[in-house]
């Protein structure tokens, strides 16, 4: 008898707790499916890179996009540029400082939509220690139930310390970087 | 008995240049490549790389408008007594080495211009003027690629060494005095 009542509390509190997780996030980020990666210039030459690991929270009601939360986080050591001789600086404490800063992090502060699935989130964007207001455009289209988010923005690689030392200099490797993702979220109403 | 031959048979001065400006570009290019192939990564590699990708389009640019003055204004003959004197099979690789010489200023620019395409690294020229891929960027092939930029050199680098040894055997062995066709001097 005990035993059955402790049962069936087990049972309602977990039916709580997986129901109190949804709420909290409805949506769900399918990483197999979404991209984020980055483009700069080293004297000239375009260089692609792009994160193998990351994770992302998002609680997106379209109909009340001010309430939205989206937070991500990213494994700086996931880092590549595809070639191994360029991987294996990336940990580095000039660039990543991945045992230091083992993920970077951007977490929203507010959802604005500008009209035909296009919203501009804003956050605060953290690498390596280093914190900066970012304004993020992003457009939603949807198919088959999954919601698809893309956009690009520029950072200053500088102002996150990414290359530090001999590498700070812009001439060899421009301060200029273009952050682009697209991510597949699942579970999201419609647009 | 030959300074008035020579003066029939020099080279045109725009080849004349063009010989030298391009053989001292070259051996310089070789040596630079051999330096930094082994440069731990760094800045300064990353920068080499780039000039001496700079470089090698830039020869093979000068190497192609060589080829075509070289095909419209033809090498002087080899004057009729050194000629004679030559047996036939050193008439041969006389030949067989400037075609060579030729193929090689071309190949050996064009295979580093493709190992770097495919490499995904495309070349942009004094980092402002982007050249297009010779091949899309596919990193087995470039592993494939990157030993014939290397093989190919080093053929040029033999074959420029033989092309010297000739040139100073006909001026300290034979001194034919063949050297003053190509001459800065006249």
């Amino acid at each position: 008898m005990k035993l059955t009542a402790s049962i069936a509390l087990l049972t309602v509190s977990a039916a709580a707790l997986s129901f109190s997780g949804s709420a909290l996030a409805q949506q769900k980020l399918i990483p197999a499916q979404s991209s984020i990666g980055f483009v700069t210039k080293q004297m000239g030459v375009p260089l692609e890179g792009y994160f193998k690991k990351f994770d992302g929270q998002i609680s997106f009601d379209t109909a009340k996009p001010d309430a939205a939360k989206i937070s991500f986080s990213i494994d700086t050591g996931s880092a590549t540029l595809g070639a191994p001789e360029s991987d294996a600086e990336l940990p580095k404490a000039a660039w990543f400082n991945v045992a230091k800063f083992p993920q970077a992090s951007f977490q929203s502060s507010g959802v604005k939509s500008l009209g035909g699935g296009k919203y501009q989130i804003s956050g605060k964007l953290s690498i390596k220690g280093n914190s900066k207001d970012v304004e993020i455009p992003v457009a939603l289209t949807q198919a088959n139930g999954v919601t698809s988010a893309s956009g690009q923005f520029a950072i200053k690689r500088l102002v996150f310390k990414i290359g530090e030392g001999e590498w700070a200099d812009t001439s060899m490797v421009a301060d200029d970087v273009q952050v682009k993702f697209k991510l597949a979220v699942s579970g999201m109403g419609k647009l | 008995m030959s300074s008035e031959l020579q003066a029939k048979l020099r080279y045109h001065p725009v080849s004349i240049i063009l010989h030298w400006v391009l053989g001292i570009a070259l051996v310089c290019l070789f040596c630079f490549g051999l330096y930094m192939a082994d440069l731990p990564f760094s800045p300064a590699r990353l920068k080499l790389f780039n000039w001496h990708k700079w470089a090698g389009i830039s020869i093979l640019g000068l190497s192609v408008l060589r080829l075509l003055w070289r095909a419209t204004h033809p090498a002087p003959p080899l004057p009729t007594q050194i000629e004679q004197a030559m047996p036939q099979w050193q008439l041969k690789i006389h030949h067989a080495t400037h075609i060579a010489l030729y193929a090689l200023f071309l190949i050996v620019p064009l295979v580093g211009w493709a190992y770097t395409s495919a490499a995904g690294f495309p070349v942009v020229l004094f980092g402002q003027f982007p050249l297009p891929d010779l091949l899309s960027p596919d990193k087995a092939l470039a592993a494939l690629i990157k030993p014939w930029h290397k093989f190919s050199a080093f053929a040029l680098a033999l074959l420029v060494l033989l092309h010297i040894a000739a040139a100073l055997k006909h001026q300290l062995i034979d001194r034919d005095g063949l050297l003053k066709r190509m001459s800065l001097r006249g």
